[in-house]
């Protein structure tokens, strides 16, 4: 439509790269967090996760050799394997800090007094000389290996089902799900029949009650914190799952009415009408047409209050607390990244636990999303 | 009782009770109260589609009044009282106090730049965006991708990208792609985190990050509400597409973008998951929303935690104003 009239293919290939670079732009961040969280975490801190798809050549951090030393004609021998339990070839090798690619796999050092060294692709070692090893220092091997790009599940098995390792993540999991599925549910009906209201009944201080509504929509919940915390912990319900299905309730509604009122009001008058003019009651209307039929924007609040209460931080901070049996994902997450800061591949896994579920279903929602953010700001 | 079996049991009980509520309390004003037979049939039937409305908002207007309106005013008596005092009335000393702060000052400083920065190049970035991935064949695809961080929680999101900034000592392999790169061109591994003013900027990213994604679909659906005929005219009068896009329909959508802007501006005020989570405010990266959570629930201080929650609500006045008076004209 824009270049009916000369188009350009120049522009369109650089439109298409333009794309293409923010897609990868875009894309790159998640990216490296998952292939990372299917990495060791020896593999993690070794070598960028881009380079998790090729054969890896790495430095080795230095290993002393050591063994049960044999008597071979006059000479005492040391072998053993450098690095047993993995699967790696020996680039080259040396036995000094300074010259760490001094030899290749296969060839012998001298280390002097008559003593050398063989390390060959494999990793197997052959030390030699001619008195005893014990109570000698041995020495250290400096190794530049390769190994096949390797993925494995253990991360997720560390974080979902062993305690120590994971450090309650599965918990966390079942507790972010526990807050996050009743606080999508309950305020949908409550929003709904005040939609309702404010969209087809006639009333005295409507327009006030919607711009109320609009007014509430932006008040930051961060002033909400300490006197609902004090009232929850007046009635009892400080620092539990009720106190935060309530807070989420009340912080999720503005926008639930708003987004549904607005819908409504696009609903054919006439429908209504006949249905009042046949003697329904606005009660039947609501629950037998309007509810039904405005099943698209109670999907866009409901993922939106779904995505919102899952990865929400600051409400379950202050209404579940940090305890550590009811600590949700992104709280444990803050936790991990203080006390593992380091450890990528719990860090990784747990991080991708906690944003699977809201990435599931914002593939398999989007388009009310996308409709329900429409709904909510162009208007 | 174990949390997901209450949990199970919320569900049940609150849709049951909603589901009772809207019901039987119609039924109680139609049956009982006000019933439509008798002499009285006509009035009654007036009286009842009186209250109705109030039965049917009843229960939110109840939630909204207790947990946003009366903590707004509640918060706002806190900030002018002094807990330590058994509560007692101390006048503006909590924000006299808070002022004072160098803390507070930083925040202040950073959260205007986050306000600058963020909504504008979320703005600019969703634009481009929007604009490009309307003109090819594969362009929904990319729209999900740039759209897809909006699912990303913001402690999530600053996992990702810490491991971005992340840091090894010389001489070892790098394993954020930014220390990889800094390397690769010949620079020495710096904590990038640490490095004053820039590593607010760093934070910002993340921020933007996600919000692209809302600007470019709430943009391209304005793009694509554009008349074709004032582009068609456009191309007759022989104007390049740079000159269409910036002259045609940029200022057609100029209200979706301020409306686009101010949205992420409101989330940029609120903006305290990722500062809590990549820095929490050392280095020079506090904001206020994260202030307030030191204030409040590290520090205990709820006068000065309460008085920089009013400072954040002051903020968002204006834009609030604006919403009211843009809502009040369109139900004209």
């Amino acid at each position: 439509m824009d270049n009916i009239a000369g188009r350009k293919s120049g522009l369109t290939w650089a439109v298409h790269i333009a794309v293409v670079l923010l897609v990868i732009l875009w894309l790159f961040p998640t990216a490296g967090l998952f292939v990372s969280s299917f990495r060791t975490g020896d593999q993690i801190s070794g070598s960028g996760w881009w380079a998790a798809f090729s054969t890896q050549q790495r430095n080795e951090p230095a290993v002393r050799v050591g063994g049960d030393e044999v008597q071979q004609g006059g000479r005492f021998v040391l072998q053993g394997d450098l690095f047993p339990n993995r699967d790696m070839t020996i680039k080259a090798w040396g036995t000094s800090s300074r010259d760490v690619e001094a030899y290749e796999p296969g060839a012998t050092a001298d280390l002097g007094d008559g003593v050398t060294l063989t390390l060959d692709e494999g990793g197997t070692f052959t030390l030699a000389g001619p008195e005893s090893f014990e109570g000698q220092r041995l020495p250290r091997v400096f190794a530049t290996a390769s190994s096949p790009p390797e993925f494995t599940l253990a991360n997720y098995e560390n974080v979902l089902f062993s305690g120590t390792a994971g450090a309650g993540v599965g918990q966390s999991f079942i507790n972010t799900a526990t807050v996050a599925i009743p606080s999508t549910v309950i305020p949908i009906l409550i929003a709904a029949f005040a939609a309702y209201a404010l969209a087809w009944m006639d009333f005295p201080g409507r327009a006030l009650l919607v711009a109320a509504v609009v007014a509430l929509l932006v008040v930051p919940l961060q002033l909400a914190l300490i006197p609902l915390l004090q009232i929850h912990n007046v009635i009892g319900i400080g620092k539990t799952y009720m106190g935060t299905w309530a807070a989420h309730t009340a912080f999720g509604m503005p926008l639930a009415i708003y987004l549904l009122r607005n819908y409504m009001v696009g609903l054919p008058r006439d429908i209504i009408e006949n249905a009042r003019v046949d003697g329904a009651t606005d009660f039947q209307i609501f629950v037998k047409i309007i509810l039904p039929l405005s099943f698209p924007a109670l999907a866009s609040f409901a993922i939106f209050q779904f995505l919102w209460t899952w990865n929400d931080l600051l409400v379950a901070l202050v209404f579940l607390g940090t305890d550590d049996e009811r600590l949700v994902l992104t709280g444990r997450l803050v936790n991990l990244l203080g006390s593992r800061g380091g450890d990528w591949e719990i860090l990784a896994t747990s991080a991708f636990v906690s944003i699977a579920v809201p990435l599931a279903v914002f593939f398999a929602m989007q388009r009310y999303l996308v409709r329900g953010l429409l709904a909510g700001s162009v208007k | 009782m174990h949390p997901v079996l209450q949990g199970m049991i919320t569900v049940v009980l609150g849709v049951g009770i909603c589901i009772g509520y809207f019901y039987f309390s119609n039924q109680f004003l139609d049956k009982v109260l006000y019933p439509a037979r008798g002499p009285n049939a006509g009035r009654n039937i007036n009286r009842a589609n009186m209250i109705r409305p109030w039965l049917f908002m009843g229960p939110a207007i109840f939630v909204l009044a207790l947990y946003l309106v009366y903590p707004v005013l509640a918060t706002l008596w806190f900030s002018l009282t002094d807990r330590d005092q058994g509560g007692a009335f101390v006048g503006l000393a909590n924000y006299r106090q808070m002022a004072a702060e160098p803390k507070f000052l930083e925040a202040i400083r950073n959260n205007m730049l986050w306000l600058v920065v963020v909504p504008a190049m979320s703005t600019a970035f969703g634009l481009l965006a929007a604009q490009l991935t309307d003109r090819i064949s594969w362009g929904n695809v990319a729209k999900s991708i740039i759209f897809m961080p909006m699912a990303i929680s913001f402690v999530g999101a600053s996992v990702i990208w810490k491991l971005i900034y992340d840091t090894r000592p010389a001489g070892a392999d790098q394993i954020g792609v930014l220390n990889a790169i800094w390397t690769a061109l010949g620079g020495a591994p710096q904590t990038w985190l640490t490095i004053e003013p820039w590593n607010n900027f760093l934070l910002m990213v993340v921020l933007i990050w996600i919000q692209t994604g809302f600007a470019m679909v709430i943009l391209s659906a304005a793009l694509r509400g554009i008349p074709e005929e004032t582009v068609e005219a456009a191309i007759v009068d022989g104007a390049n597409p740079f000159q269409i896009f910036f002259k045609i329909k940029v200022p057609q959508i100029m209200p979706t973008i301020v409306v686009v802007w101010t949205t992420i501006t409101l989330v940029v005020l609120k903006v305290f998951d990722i500062v809590l989570a990549m820095t929490n405010g050392q280095w020079g990266t506090q904001v206020l929303a994260n202030y307030m959570y030191d204030r409040m629930f590290r520090a205990f201080d709820w006068g000065v935690g309460s008085a920089s929650a009013i400072v954040i609500m002051l903020l968002v006045t204006p834009i609030l104003v604006w919403n009211v008076r843009n809502a009040r004209r369109e139900m004209r």
